[in-house]
C-alpha cells in the first residue's frame, strides 16, 4: 500500500469537511438536509473565478498578475476570496429569503423543503451551466511539482495550502460556537427552537448566521476543490453524497464531527482508488453511509436521535 | 401523418412516465416517503427487463432471450427487492435519511450500470432489446399507436388497481401513518411495516415502467438514469397532485409536454453551437416550476381527495 493515499485522502478530506459543516449546521439548525448545499460550493467557485479573472486582468495591467511563489496563482484569487465569500453568502441569504424562508413560515414539514431544496439545486446547477458551458474551467494554467514532505508522500505547495486554511477555519470556527454568545444561541435553537425563542433567542439572527456560515465555508471548499482539481457546473453535485455521509458519520449537529467525517471519507476514497479502481470512487462515499447506518445512525459525535 | 406517429410516440413515452409517477405517489402522496433515487430503480427494471430478454450475445452475461411479458415481471420484482432492502436500511430513521439514502443508492446503482460491462455493457449499454409489435415497425403509425394502446392499457390496470388498494383497509391504514403515526400506533397498526410494504410496492411499479420503457426504445444506457429522469417525475407528481393517482397521470403528461416543447423552443431560438448549453435552461424552468408549485399551490394542479371507507358510506347514506 502507497502511502501517498493517506495525504491524497487529506487533501480531498479537507474539502468534503469544510463543505460538511455547513451541511451539519442547516441540517441542526434549520432542521431540514439542504440538497443544495453542494451547489453552494460550486457557486462559491464560479463567482470567485469571475472576480479573480476580472482582478487577475486588472493586476496584470499592475505589474503584479506573476504567481505568488510557491503557490500556483496570483494576488487576483485571494483578493477575490473575500468578494466571492460574500457573492455566496448573499446568494444562500436570498435563496432563504425567496424559498425556503417562506416555506418556514407557512410551516411546511421538513420533507417539503428538502423537496424544494431539491428542485432548487437542480435549477441552480443549470444555471450555472448555462452561465458558463460545461466546459472545465481552471484558477491557474500554472503546473506545480508535488515535493516530498516525508514518510514516502508528495504534495504540491497549493495542496498543502487548503490543508492548513482547513484547519484553520475549523479552530475559529470552533471558538466562536462554543465561545461566544451567538455560538450558544445556535447551539439553544439547533436543541430546540421553540425554547431559544422564549428564552429570548432571535432565531432570525442564529438563521442568518447559520446561512453565513455555511455559505462562507462552502465557498471556501469550492474554490479549494476547484483550485486542486477543476471548476465544472457538476462539481458540487458530486460532492453532495460525500457531505452527506461525512455529516452522519460525524453525527449531525457536530462541527468536529462533520471535519473528522470529511477527513475518514477523503481517506476511504483514497485508498479505495489505489485498491479497486478511481472508477468505484462515488460509491465509498454511500458504503460509508450505509455502513454508519446499520451500526451507529447517530454517528460518531452524535446523540441518538 | 407524421404528426400523427410523433403524438403516438410523445403519448406513450407520456404513458411510461405515468407509470413511475404512479408508483411515486405510492410512496410520496399516499405514505410520505421522500425517495430521491427514482432514476435508479426505474433503471434496474429496465436492465432487468433487458437482461431477460435480449437474445444472448457473447459480450455480456445472458441475454436469456424470454417473452417481453417475462421481462416486465422480472424488472418489478428485483426492483422490488432493491427497494425493500433500502427501505428496511432506513425506514426507521427521520424522513430525511430516506432522502439522502435513496439519494446515494441512485449514485452508487449509476455506477453499477457504468462499470459492471459484463452485465450491463458499460456506458454503451444495452441495444436490440426486443420491441413489442416488431412486425409492424415499418409502419411507423400503426407501430406507434399499437405501443401507444398498449402502454395506455397499463397505465389502466396500474391506475384501478392502485385505486382499488387505496379505497381498501390497507390504503387508509397507510394515509392514517402519513397523517399521525403514534394514533395509528396506539390503533395496534406496524406503522413501519406498512411505510416498507409502500415503498417496496412503489419500487417495484417504477421497475415495471423501467422494462415498458427500455421495451418501447430498444435501447438502454446509463445516461437514460441520471438524477435529471428523478426530477423530472418529482416535478410531475408534484405539479399533477400529489395523493391522486390522476393528478400523478396527468402531471407526467403535462409536465413531458412542456419538456418536450421548451426543447424544441429552444433548439429554434439557440444558434446551434449554444444548444448545449441551452438545454440547461429546461432544466431551470422545471426546477423553477417545482418551487413555486411547492410554494403557491403544494396541493398541485388535482388535490387529493378524501377518501372515506364505502361501508361507512352506506351508512351515512341509509
Amino acid at each position: 500500500m502507497n502511502p501517498q493515499a493517506i495525504i491524497d485522502g487529506l487533501i480531498a478530506g479537507s474539502t468534503i469537511g469544510l463543505g460538511a459543516i455547513g451541511l451539519t449546521l442547516t441540517y441542526s439548525i434549520l432542521r431540514f438536509a439542504n440538497f443544495t448545499h453542494g451547489d453552494f460550493l460550486a457557486w462559491g467557485a464560479y463567482l470567485t473565478l469571475t472576480v479573480s479573472g476580472f482582478l487577475g486582468g486588472l493586476l496584470a495591467g499592475l505589474g503584479a498578475g506573476a504567481p505568488l511563489a510557491p503557490f500556483s496563482f496570483g494576488w487576483g484569487l485571494p483578493v477575490a476570496l473575500p468578494a466571492g465569500v460574500a457573492v455566496t453568502i448573499l446568494l444562500t441569504l436570498g435563496l432563504d429569503r425567496v424559498l425556503f424562508g417562506q416555506l418556514r413560515q407557512r410551516g411546511a414539514d421538513a420533507i417539503i423543503i428538502v423537496m424544494a431544496s431539491f428542485g432548487a439545486s437542480m435549477a441552480l446547477r443549470s444555471l450555472l451551466e448555462f452561465i458558463y458551458s460545461s466546459e472545465p474551467q481552471y484558477f491557474t494554467r500554472e503546473l506545480q511539482i508535488a515535493q516530498k514532505i516525508g514518510l514516502g508522500m508528495r504534495a504540491t505547495p497549493d495542496q498543502l495550502l487548503t490543508i492548513a486554511m482547513t484547519a484553520l477555519l475549523v479552530v475559529l470556527l470552533h471558538i466562536v460556537v462554543t465561545r461566544t454568545p451567538t455560538g450558544r444561541a445556535m447551539r439553544a435553537v439547533s436543541e430546540n427552537p421553540s425554547l431559544a425563542g422564549v428564552y429570548g433567542v432571535d432565531v432570525d439572527h442564529v438563521i442568518r448566521v447559520t446561512w453565513i456560515i455555511g455559505a462562507g465555508l462552502a465557498c471556501v471548499a469550492g474554490v479549494m476543490s476547484g483550485l486542486l482539481v477543476q471548476i465544472r457546473p457538476y462539481m458540487g453535485f458530486d460532492l453532495l453524497l460525500p457531505l452527506f455521509a461525512a455529516a452522519i458519520l460525524g453525527g449531525i449537529g457536530s462541527i468536529p464531527g462533520a471535519m473528522i467525517g470529511g477527513l475518514i471519507i477523503g481517506l476511504a476514497e483514497a485508498f479505495t482508488v489505489q485498491l479497486i479502481g478511481a472508477e468505484w470512487r462515488a460509491a465509498v462515499a454511500f458504503v460509508v453511509l450505509v455502513l454508519v447506518l446499520l451500526v451507529r445512525p447517530a454517528g460518531l459525535f452524535g446523540r441518538a436521535a | 401523418m407524421e404528426y400523427l406517429a410523433y403524438g403516438a410516440f410523445f403519448l406513450t413515452v407520456a404513458m411510461t412516465y405515468s407509470i413511475i409517477c404512479l408508483g411515486l405517489n405510492v410512496q410520496w402522496g399516499q405514505t410520505g416517503l421522500f425517495n430521491v433515487g427514482v432514476a435508479a430503480f426505474v433503471g434496474v427494471g429496465a436492465y432487468t427487463s433487458a437482461l431477460l430478454t435480449t437474445p444472448e450475445t457473447a459480450e455480456r452475461v445472458g441475454g436469456f432471450g424470454l417473452p417481453i411479458a417475462v421481462g416486465w415481471i422480472g424488472a418489478a420484482l428485483v426492483s422490488a427487492a432493491v427497494s425493500f432492502l433500502v427501505g428496511a436500511l432506513t425506514i426507521r430513521m427521520r424522513a430525511d435519511y430516506l432522502a439522502i439514502t435513496t439519494f446515494g443508492i441512485a449514485i452508487a446503482l449509476q455506477l453499477c450500470f457504468q462499470n459492471l460491462e459484463p452485465l450491463t455493457g458499460g456506458v454503451f449499454g444495452v441495444g436490440f432489446i426486443p420491441r413489442a409489435f416488431a412486425g409492424v415497425q415499418g409502419d411507423a403509425i400503426l407501430f406507434n399507436l399499437l405501443n401507444l394502446a398498449l402502454a395506455g392499457a397499463l397505465v389502466l390496470a396500474i391506475y384501478l388497481l392502485l385505486e382499488h388498494l387505496m379505497r381498501a383497509p390497507w390504503g387508509r391504514v397507510l394515509r392514517a401513518v402519513r397523517e399521525d403515526e403514534t394514533a395509528a400506533q396506539s390503533l395496534g397498526k406496524n406503522p413501519t411495516a406498512l411505510r416498507l410494504q409502500a415503498f417496496v410496492l412503489g419500487g417495484g411499479i417504477m421497475g415495471l415502467a423501467g422494462g415498458v420503457q427500455a421495451h418501447f426504445v430498444g435501447f438502454i444506457a446509463p445516461a437514460n438514469y441520471l438524477p435529471m429522469m428523478t426530477f423530472q417525475v418529482w416535478a410531475m407528481l408534484i405539479v399533477g397532485g400529489s395523493g391522486n393517482n390522476r393528478g400523478a397521470i396527468l402531471g407526467a403528461v403535462l409536465v413531458w409536454a412542456i419538456w418536450a416543447l421548451s426543447g424544441s423552443l429552444i433548439s429554434e431560438v439557440f444558434p446551434a453551437d449554444q444548444q448545449a448549453r441551452a438545454a440547461s435552461l429546461q432544466i431551470v424552468i422545471i426546477g423553477v416550476m417545482l418551487c413555486l408549485i411547492l410554494l403557491w399551490r403544494p396541493q398541485g394542479l388535482l388535490p387529493e381527495r378524501a377518501s372515506v371507507s364505502k361501508h361507512l358510506g352506506n351508512r351515512h347514506d341509509t
